[in-house]
């Protein structure tokens, strides 16, 4: 004001107002404090019965956290070591951390291959997550679901290779013909991959090869959070692309296409999990031929697949519906077909307003495959419920044992819910 | 600058369009539209909102469809095959008026794309042409940007840019100034007249008069799905025939 003259309109101004930083009492904790938690009596009220419930949390957690004893053979002699003193018993998890993680029938001589298969698993995912990697990393993630398979489930080479080939001779069909048509590539693709399985189905059985074989483990020997990790891992890879293509067809203009999807995800969406779950470990095998036995691993894994892959159909529809109409326009308007227009253009625009609905489904389902416990597989609930609390140890340690699932259910959720984050920040592009 | 009005058109046909109805549901939104342009041409198409001069423009390639008549471009003939859509659509640019950048794709992204995917040109030699139209329309500086750091009239002269870089025959604008500040507007519309001086067949649905008397050949007035009148921009500005086209005018150069 002191360079105004309250009398005149006119005012020109000769002099900057140097810019000063601002006075001591504007800055630092003690205005912090005062202003965020002692602004006003209700707030200062509030403030001081927060820190009471802090403290009677933390009182009674945290002595029994740091109380907990970490070696004894069973509950009662934790119970007697303590002596009545408030305390956890950690020792079930140190006890039975090997059931905890890998289920109580996987051959304990054979744990480094689980345990080498989840290592790998990070370099399998790193250039999917970050694609600032080189793409060369790629090509190792391609193989991995077959290194992967070979290191859990042992058993010939073979069988991994095969499927290998499969794969690639589809792969191999679907490039050579995709020019011409898409459809002649899709349906060629498939039908040269499922010639490749027949065919090599054909001879590996006859010749009984056994060179290259690892000691096999069967699909119910799998068990502990390594059973979560597997289903979760597998059905988000593939519940992802299936949910898409469920999207895009829900969007097409052919209406058997349209119908079929719609048909698919409104009547998956309208079946609890645990139904789907109890269809694949018990219904599906009336529905197979007597002599057909399909894995319940792979059951379960193909349920739980659709049932997120409905979900995440509709995410993905959002986003897609969330696009300016200007943008499809556009795209045609250039010459672009379908598919360049939704691989260039659409998708990734629509999956980057998707990604919170995508990773709200991810984590829900990778929660979600601790249901698998109803239908007797031990997963890590499975392995608390059954055979640990039902030992003679151990029975009667629940907070320790649920305290210890949630933390790894945590670890990973916490991680998803980070790299979203991440993700959205580093593909933001339109206020930068 | 009048003699950018003069420059030649040749004899040759870019665009036929014959007998041509449109309908959306039971309403008729393009009636009886008949409509020959030359190679070289500079059109201008105004009307009151709503009297079917966008849709029209859409209808050249195919963004909308059309239910009766035929539509030519370059000789091929418009119909429901889509290897004739995408070929007339590598053929004919089209600007916007929301420009329709592609906003999670750098300036030069958005402008080696569709080169790069239909064309098959290789990449180093599709961002070569990238910077020549970059530089065109004078902001080769801001190739590494995303469109949302550029201004409305950057945007715009990016989108024709981008139209550029397929080396269009045709070029279609649907009232590309539209939505942009005044002061945003000279800047697009200093890139389309030197477009036009180099002789580039332009259809342009705008309500810049300033520009039609200009740059444009023939002025096409639209109401209720037709052509009322059409002539060129001297007669159709100082000597409308039709009374609709005098009202249209009154009002739009009323004030």
């Amino acid at each position: 004001m002191s360079d105004t003259h309250s009398q005149s309109v006119a005012f020109v101004r000769t002099e900057d107002v140097p810019p000063a930083p601002p006075p001591a009492n504007a800055t630092g904790p003690v205005k912090w404090i005062k202003d965020n938690l002692f602004a006003t009596p209700a707030n200062s009220v509030l403030t001081v019965i927060a820190l009471l419930v802090i403290y009677m949390v933390l009182s009674g957690t945290l002595p029994w956290v740091f109380n907990g004893i970490w070696d004894s053979p069973s509950l009662a002699v934790c119970r007697e070591m303590l002596n009545g003193e408030s305390g956890a018993c950690f020792a079930v998890l140190t006890e039975r951390w090997n059931q905890l993680l890998f289920g109580f029938k996987y051959p304990s001589d054979l744990y480094w291959r689980p345990a080498l298969a989840f290592a790998l698993l990070f370099v399998a995912a790193a250039p999917v997550l970050f694609f600032d990697l080189p793409r060369k990393i790629l090509i190792f993630t391609g193989l991995y679901p077959f290194i992967a398979y070979y290191l859990i489930w042992g058993g010939s080479i073979f069988t991994p290779l095969l499927a290998l080939a499969g794969f690639v001779a589809g792969g191999y069909v679907y490039q050579r013909f995709v020019k011409g048509s898409f459809a002649v590539g899709f349906f060629g693709a498939i039908a040269a991959a499922v010639l490749v399985w027949t065919i090599g189905g054909f001879i590996i059985p006859s010749s009984e090869i056994t060179e290259g074989a690892m000691q096999s483990v069967q699909s119910r020997d799998l068990g502990g959070f390594m059973l979560n990790m597997m289903l979760g891992v597998t059905c988000v890879s593939l519940s992802l692309p299936i949910g898409i293509a469920l999207a895009l067809g829900r969007q097409s203009s052919m209406p058997i296409i349209k119908y079929i999807c719609v048909v698919f995800i409104e009547f998956i969406r309208g079946v609890p999990l645990i139904t789907l779950l109890f269809v694949a470990s018990v219904m599906l095998s009336y529905f197979f031929p007597p002599e057909a036995t399909v894995d319940l691993f792979l059951r379960v894994v193909i349920m739980i697949t659709i049932f997120s892959a409905a979900y995440i159909a509709e995410v993905v529809r959002g986003g897609l519906a969330a696009l300016p109409k200007g943008q499809y326009e556009a795209a045609d308007s250039l010459g672009l077909d379908y598919t360049q227009a939704m691989r260039l253009i659409i998708l990734p625009q629509a999956l980057k307003i998707s990604i919170p609905g995508i990773v709200n489904v991810s984590v829900g389902l990778f929660k979600d495959t601790t249901l698998v416990s109803v239908i007797s597989m031990f997963d890590m609930v499975g392995m608390i419920r059954g055979p640990i609390l039902a030992s003679t140890e151990w029975n009667g340690v629940y907070w320790e044992l649920f305290a210890f699932a949630a933390l790894l259910f945590f670890i990973v959720c916490y991680g998803i819910s980070q790299y979203s984050q991440w993700l959205e920040r580093r593909l933001a592009t339109d206020h930068k | 600058m009048a003699d950018t009005a003069q420059m030649q058109v040749s004899d040759e046909v870019a665009i036929t369009i014959q007998n041509m109805n449109k309908w959306y549901g039971t309403f008729h939104v393009l009636r009886n539209i008949d409509l020959t342009v030359n190679r070289g041409e500079r059109i201008v198409v105004c009307g009151p909102s709503g009297s079917g001069k966008s849709t029209l423009i859409r209808c050249i390639n195919a963004l909308e469809e059309h239910q009766q008549g035929s539509i030519e471009v370059d000789g091929t003939l418009l119909s429901s095959d889509l290897k004739n859509i995408d070929k007339i659509r590598s053929e004919v640019g089209m600007c916007f008026q929301h420009f329709n950048l592609f906003p999670h794709l750098s300036i030069l992204d958005n402008l080696t794309l569709a080169p790069i995917w239909v064309r098959k040109t290789p990449k180093k030699e599709a961002e070569e042409v990238a910077m020549h139209y970059l530089e065109k329309v004078k902001i080769p500086d801001q190739a590494n940007k995303f469109p949302g750091q550029l201004s409305g009239g950057q945007q715009q002269r990016v989108a024709i840019a981008r139209s550029l870089c397929m080396k269009p025959r045709i070029m279609l604008f649907d009232e590309p100034t539209s939505a942009l500040d005044p002061e945003m507007i000279k800047e697009v519309l200093d890139t389309m007249i030197e477009l036009a001086e180099e002789g580039m067949t332009m259809i342009c649905v705008t309500h810049e008069m300033g520009f039609a008397r200009q740059v444009a050949n023939r002025v096409i007035f639209m109401d209720a799905g037709q052509i009322v009148e059409q002539n060129e921009p001297e007669e159709f500005f100082n000597n409308p025939k039709s009374e609709r086209t005098q009202l249209f005018l009154s009002q739009i150069l009323g004030h």
